[in-house]
């Protein structure tokens, strides 16, 4: 039996190693889980949580990810529903960081902000 | 309270001290569980509600030092079992883990309609508390209920344990109805509508979920009483012993 500091632990009497690896089909499927602060805005990815439904999933998401801060509310989805492109595809990507055009911390209207901000920055 | 004549501040004070030792025993009983819940996310939910009921009992000891009582950790902490309120039910070891979630589903459903009753109190300050804890006590309902409509209509393992746990929790749960001395003052002040009135539409809810869930309630059964009235069985003394022993190192260490 296993021993321990801890009167909780001395009191479940616990005779197997809890260290053990759980067995296939011994874990819940997982879900994923998509948190929304403030109603309108875009619900966002958040990790997972592990249950044997969605609205366990949803119990439990509430206590993982809605635990701090502002929540409006929270989306589960089975994990197996999930498409994903693949990562031995990943070179689809592999220009994707050259094209700065599109990205609009390049517009001109940066370099402007940016002079008014050390404009101010002096003033100060 | 302006409006209470000195009967109804006793009958207010018995009434929030037995909500609030509810509240204390029963979350730290349930906080027995961090650490050793059935999965991770179970063991912080778990964790997470009995942290909440604290903090509900928090509340209510405040409620009783504004009537003139000790300060809510000197009320939480330095009381021997004779002088706690709490029903029988809550001072209840864990158990297995069917033990403590039909002791959830059956305390916490008591719990809210108690609060959502409150909500309309005449004592403001006590309605101010039950409208915001709805919320936090929704959660702990939906938590409760979905977990026994799982496992009560899950295989034969998982029904035979849920409804041998409900025989096991019904007088107990009884017991939270235990009819107080001050019932009557409560109705006319306005301040409650008491435990009768409670116990029945209490009874009408869980009935009406674990039927239809395939379980049968308990039939000719002898309530736990006592708790009320301060009488323990034997199981609240080393519980207090246990959550105060920090707490009794140094009672004027500042957290």
């Amino acid at each position: 039996m296993i021993k321990s500091l801890d009167p909780r632990i001395d009191r479940a009497k616990i005779n197997h190693d809890p260290i053990d690896p759980l067995k296939e089909l011994d874990q819940f499927p997982t879900f994923e889980v998509f948190h929304q602060t403030k109603r309108g805005q875009q619900h966002l990815h958040v990790g997972i949580v592990h249950a044997p439904n969605a609205d366990m999933a949803l119990l439990y998401a509430k206590e993982q990810y809605a635990r701090r801060g502002e929540t409006s509310n929270l989306w589960v989805v089975p994990s197996s529903e999930v498409t994903a492109t693949h990562y031995f595809d990943d070179d689809i990507f592999e220009t994707t960081p050259e094209k700065i055009h599109r990205d609009p911390a390049t517009y001109k209207v940066m370099d402007r902000i940016k002079a008014y901000k050390e404009r101010n920055k002096t003033k100060v | 309270m302006d409006f209470f004549n000195e009967a109804h501040v006793e009958a207010a004070k018995d009434l929030l001290y037995k909500m609030a030792d509810d509240q204390l025993i029963i979350g730290h009983r349930n906080s027995e569980w961090t650490g050793l819940g059935p999965i991770l996310e179970e063991d912080i939910a778990f964790s997470s509600m009995a942290q909440d009921k604290l903090g509900q009992s928090e509340h209510l000891y405040n409620l009783l030092h504004e009537l003139g009582e000790a300060d809510a950790d000197t009320v939480a902490f330095t009381r021997n079992a004779n002088q706690f309120h709490s029903c029988h039910f809550v001072e209840y070891p864990i158990g297995e883990y069917d033990f403590s979630l039909m002791r959830h589903f059956l305390f916490d459903m008591a719990e809210a309609i108690r609060f959502e009753m409150l909500v309309n109190s005449s004592y403001e300050n006590l309605a101010m508390i039950a409208r915001k804890f709805k919320g936090e006590i929704k959660y702990h309902t939906m938590h409760a209920n979905t977990w026994v409509k799982q496992l009560a209509q899950g295989n034969e393992e998982s029904k035979a344990r849920m409804q041998s746990a409900l025989n096991e929790c019904w007088p107990l749960a009884l017991g939270i109805f235990e009819p107080g001395k001050h019932e009557d003052v409560l109705k006319e002040a306005g301040i409650f509508e008491g435990e009768e009135a409670l116990q029945a539409q209490w009874l009408q809810e869980v009935t009406k979920l674990l039927t239809d869930c395939g379980l049968v309630i308990p039939e000719n059964v002898t309530p736990s009483y006592g708790g009320r009235k301060c009488e323990h069985t034997d199981h609240l003394q080393p519980l207090l012993d246990e959550m105060t022993e920090v707490y009794a190192i140094d009672p004027s260490a500042d957290w």
